[in-house]
């Protein structure tokens, strides 16, 4: 039950948020805030609770559709836990980066804000394969709102390219759903979406192929990765502030679940034959978009292309599928939420107040604006994969366990943190240092972090720091859940062979 | 054989709705009074759909040779007649005023409706041929009805001639159709031509596909699937707003059931070259129809073209009729029908409640900044378009999901590519409107939007909009009646 209100809070916060706005106009950044605060608190509920039999801390299941055998299915194990943290923390993060910039219709504002939250909670909790997929489709309509509305000079485009990417690949998702849930209907005589009864339908040969692409398609669109990438740069560098925090930090995280979830247990055997070409794909993404990276003067495109980089590691990490290289995608999953959306807010907050994101006409900030240079420079050394950071814990493991899977894929792959240094360095020397030149933009609002944003910062750094020195309480919660989905996989893998 | 009165009451929606015609052009012919025909119409439309609805659970008789009274043809007459009292009710301010005789359109729209029932209910071609002329009939006289007002008549004289020439033709093709069939089955009703001795000697199955194709063609026209679809823009920008939702929803819908009634009765679907036929259909209105809508800036002809996207989008269920188990196709194509129906009159709808007969805001220009004009209107505008365009927590996306269901289980991957490439581009044009009504609002240009001055209209866009979002969210009351009726088809 406590899943619905997770998610049913949001849903009527938003609708208050966007009333209120009628009475006050300052009234709709309140309630948010109210609303997902209230959010962490029922959370952390979550948190204390001792998981039932077979891992879930909290599930209901109630029909939905009978005909079909659709039921409302939301269940919430360690990892799932872990993700609804980071939706909760970063949907405060998030509010607060558009309270002083969301002026302009703020309650239709938040309340997409609330709704696409709820959205993510709902992908992140449903274990009915129908209803992950109708989550999956919710949270894009707000967040096409976000990006349309709100958007900077190309937003139509941005935000159309986001939603048509993202629905035609979801409908090739569906596809493979209702071609699992056929099978299922053969083999033990009743239509079922439960991911438990999906787990036990037994695919063959290319077909099985084909599902799980269908699959593979919609997350590695959502995560994304080369070769389904090219809307990412896009939606970043249209979206408003929030509306990158939510999408890199949050967003993109849906299509990692997807795979641990959903991509491999399902279809363990074509995932196994499959893998190779998975990884050739991580390693072709962290090298290529670290490269395009660095060849980006607009700040947010720069940062969006290292993100598709850094989420190479977590498809590196899923696809080796052991203990380590699966914590190490979950860790990169946390910390890159964490150090992706500060690095948005404040390629946000610097467009707030010079009005552009172009590189090539900043430099020497660091006398002018001391503060942000450092959070800055923290920020990019935790992107870079500094040790002691969340981001290192992460991509560490997951070349750890990559590397016993596959040696050269992992030695190419393990480039991209040299490439990272290069392009994180570069982007501080670029805006930070050299001569001060105020010629291509007006400086008058050129001002250094107000407190209240030190307090966001602040609050994410030691987040990093935490997921650095002691990723043990991490660990801890999602590794269950990983060893659980090893071995049901490896169960059948097994068992397939010896028939 | 005798008529008693017990047989008589399976056909009340029918005789209601004969019924209000003649009681309100008795009406008209004693005194012109705008409002008591209208109220007249909308009482005797709700009356037939109710009496429709009563009936339903119990009924399932088959009335003269013609008609067929089961749960089916009561379900979709509701749907017929609900469609038509809000297309009624959507037309009451449009035609205010309107400088001419206004009554006797409605006598137009309750006929059209008498042509609907009959056609839901028909199994026999007979009663096809005469449900379907009587509709079309009627449609040419309401598509044409402002032609006497210069300033609302630039196309609609040219709509509907185009109209009558091209279904007249059509209607010939499908009695060709009809006669060959004939010559096969000698029969008229609905029966199967498969492993029936023919009763002319030396017909072969050649011959069997000749005729059914004819039929096909025939309907097809009416259903405008490419390519047959070249009138459907013309008349739909040329006629009066509730006119287009009148063609595009009761029009599509009851031909639909026939065609359904007909394939699955005369077990066409056993020959694979008329499997192929329908799938090159098929593939080719959801590819015309998507990528024709793309280059189109007026509201009218985007929904034209995407109504031929949304009939080929149907006919990929009705394919899969033939390979599946069960009624599960029968009941994709029936939900769809329904929801295509609901988002289709909203769509219109919407359109039809800022223009009046004087002036008519087609074009999407004239709908941006709806977002902050009138937040109402533009919800429901959004809700319509992306239920068109299959998107959950809309009825759209459970009709989509049944079709995809009803493909996976038969197997056609490619109608089932072709449905997602059709989806995808559909999106474009779907978004394209939304987003234009996301923009600043213009002041300059554009309607007025005051609910007050016709309340009516916006009640029936709220009912249409709590439908498409209410089973959006929770299909099962829908999908429950539609399992059983469905089985009637089989």
């Amino acid at each position: 039950m406590i899943l619905v209100w997770l998610i049913s809070i949001l849903f009527i916060g938003g609708i208050i948020a966007w009333l209120s706005e009628r009475v006050n106009p300052y009234y709709p950044r309140l309630i948010a805030l109210i609303t997902v605060l209230l959010e962490c608190v029922v959370m952390l509920n979550l948190l204390g609770a001792e998981p039932a039999t077979g891992g879930w801390i909290a599930s209901i299941d109630a029909a939905w559709i009978p005909r079909f055998g659709i039921s409302f299915y939301l269940a919430a194990d360690g990892l799932s836990v872990l993700l609804l943290l980071l939706t909760a923390f970063l949907g405060v993060i998030a509010i607060g980066s558009a309270w002083d910039e969301i002026k302009d219709r703020a309650g239709f504002f938040y309340f997409n804000l609330l709704w696409t939250l709820a959205g993510v909670l709902g992908v992140f909790t449903a274990l009915d394969l129908f209803l992950f997929f109708f989550f999956w489709e919710v949270m894009l309509i707000p967040m096409y709102f976000i990006i349309a509305i709100w958007g900077h000079e190309n937003k139509n485009y941005a935000a159309m390219k986001f939603f048509i990417f993202t629905q035609v690949t979801g409908m090739l998702m569906l596809v493979s759903i209702l071609v699992l849930a056929y099978f299922h209907s053969i083999q033990s005589g009743f239509v079922s979406f439960n991911y438990h009864d999906l787990l036990t339908v037994e695919t063959y040969g290319p077909l099985e192929m084909w599902i799980m692409l269908g699959f593979f398609i919609a997350f590695t669109t959502k995560l994304p990765s080369v070769p389904f990438h090219s809307w990412l740069p896009d939606a970043h560098s249209q979206a408003p502030t929030a509306g990158s925090v939510i999408l890199a930090g949050i967003l993109l995280k849906t299509g990692a679940y997807g795979l641990i979830r959903f991509a491999v247990p399902l279809f363990p055997e074509a995932s196994m034959s499959f893998a190779p070409f998975a990884m050739t794909l991580a390693a072709i993404s962290i090298l290529y978009c670290a490269k395009v990276a660095f060849a980006q003067v607009d700040i947010k495109r720069l940062i969006a292309y290292t993100s598709v980089s850094h989420m190479g590691f977590v498809t590196l990490g899923v696809y080796a599928w052991n203990e380590q290289a699966l914590q190490g995608a979950v860790m990169t999953m946390l910390a890159h939420g964490l150090s992706a959306a500060a690095l948005f807010m404040l390629a946000g907050g610097l467009q707030h107040r010079i009005h552009t994101r172009n590189m090539s006409d900043m430099g020497g900030f660091w006398g002018k604006v001391p503060r942000m240079a450092v959070v800055v420079l923290f920020f990019s050394i935790a992107a870079l994969g500094m040790p002691g950071l969340g981001n290192f814990i992460g991509e560490f493991l997951a070349l750890l366990g990559a590397f016993q899977v596959n040696i050269p894929l992992t030695v190419i792959s393990a480039l991209g943190l040299i490439f990272a240094s290069v392009y994180s360095l570069w982007v501080i020397q670029k805006i930070f240092h050299g001569e001060y030149v105020n010629s291509e933009f007006d400086d008058n609002h050129l001002t250094d972090l107000t407190h209240r944003e030190m307090v966001y910062y602040t609050a994410m750094m030691i987040g990093l720091i935490w997921m650095g020195m002691y990723p043990q309480s991490f660990l801890t919660l999602s590794q269950p859940v990983l060893i659980d989905l090893i071995s049901s996989a490896e169960g059948i893998v097994t068992s397939v062979v010896r028939n | 054989m005798d008529i008693t009165l017990a047989d008589l009451i399976p056909l009340l929606p029918l005789l209601i709705t004969t019924g209000t015609v003649v009681v309100s052009m008795t009406v008209i012919g004693i005194k012109r009074d705008y409002g008591l025909t209208v109220a007249i119409t909308i009482a005797g439309l709700l009356l037939a759909a109710l009496s429709a609805a009563y009936l339903m659970p119990s009924t399932n008789l088959q009335v003269t040779p013609l008609m067929v009274v089961d749960q089916y043809s009561l379900f979709f007459t509701v749907v017929t007649c609900a469609t038509a009292m809000f297309i009624a009710i959507l037309s009451y301010p449009y035609l205010a005023n309107l400088d001419d005789h206004k009554e006797e359109y409605y006598l137009l729209l309750t006929i059209a409706t008498i042509g609907a029932i009959v056609m839901v209910s028909s199994n026999h071609f007979v009663s096809t041929i005469l449900g379907l002329e009587t509709l079309s009939m009627s449609l040419y006289g309401m598509v044409a009805y402002p032609v006497h007002v210069e300033k609302s008549a630039r196309f609609s004289l040219e709509a509907s001639v185009k109209y009558l020439v091209l279904s007249a033709a059509a209607s010939g093709i499908l009695l060709f159709g009809i006669a060959l069939v004939y010559a096969k089955t000698g029969t008229l009703e609905f029966a199967s031509v498969v492993n029936v001795p023919s009763i002319t000697e030396g017909l072969g199955d050649g011959f069997t596909i000749a005729a059914l194709i004819l039929v096909f063609v025939g309907i097809a026209f009416k259903l405008s699937l490419a390519p047959f679809h070249m009138w459907t823009p013309d008349v739909y920008e040329g006629s009066p707003l509730p006119v287009t939702t009148y063609l595009a929803t009761v029009g599509k819908a009851a031909m639909f059931v026939v065609l359904l009634r007909f394939i699955e009765a005369s077990e066409a679907l056993a020959f694979d070259s008329f499997i192929l036929v329908i799938s090159l259909v098929a593939v080719a209105s959801i590819l015309a129809g998507n990528l024709l809508a793309l280059l189109q800036s007026n509201l009218k002809r985007i929904l034209a073209y995407s109504s031929i996207a949304h009939m080929g989008y149907l006919l990929i269920a009705l394919v899969a009729s033939y390979f599946v188990q069960g009624s599960i196709s029968v009941e994709a194509v029936t939900i769809y029908l329904v929801a295509y129906v609901i988002m289709s009159a909203g769509a219109f709808g919407v359109a039809s409640v800022v223009s009046s007969s004087e002036q008519e805001f087609n074009s999407i220009e004239d709908y941006q900044g709806l977002f902050w004009r009138s937040p109402w209107l533009a919800a429901v505008f959004t809700g319509m378009l992306l239920s068109l365009a299959g998107i959950p927590l809309t009825i759209g996306f459970i009709g989509k999901f049944y079709i995809f269901f009803a493909g996976v289980e038969a197997a056609l991957w490619v109608l089932l590519a072709v449905l997602i490439i059709g989806s995808g581009i559909g999106l474009y044009y779907y978004l394209r409107i939304v987003y234009c009504m996301l923009l600043a609002a213009d002041i300059e240009q554009g309607f007025e939007v005051s609910i007050g001055r016709n309340i009516s209209s916006h009640a029936v866009l709220a009912f249409l909009f709590v439908l498409l979002v209410g089973l959006g969210i929770y299909p099962t009351p829908l999908v429950t009646i539609i399992e059983t009726i469905s089985a009637y088809i089989l």
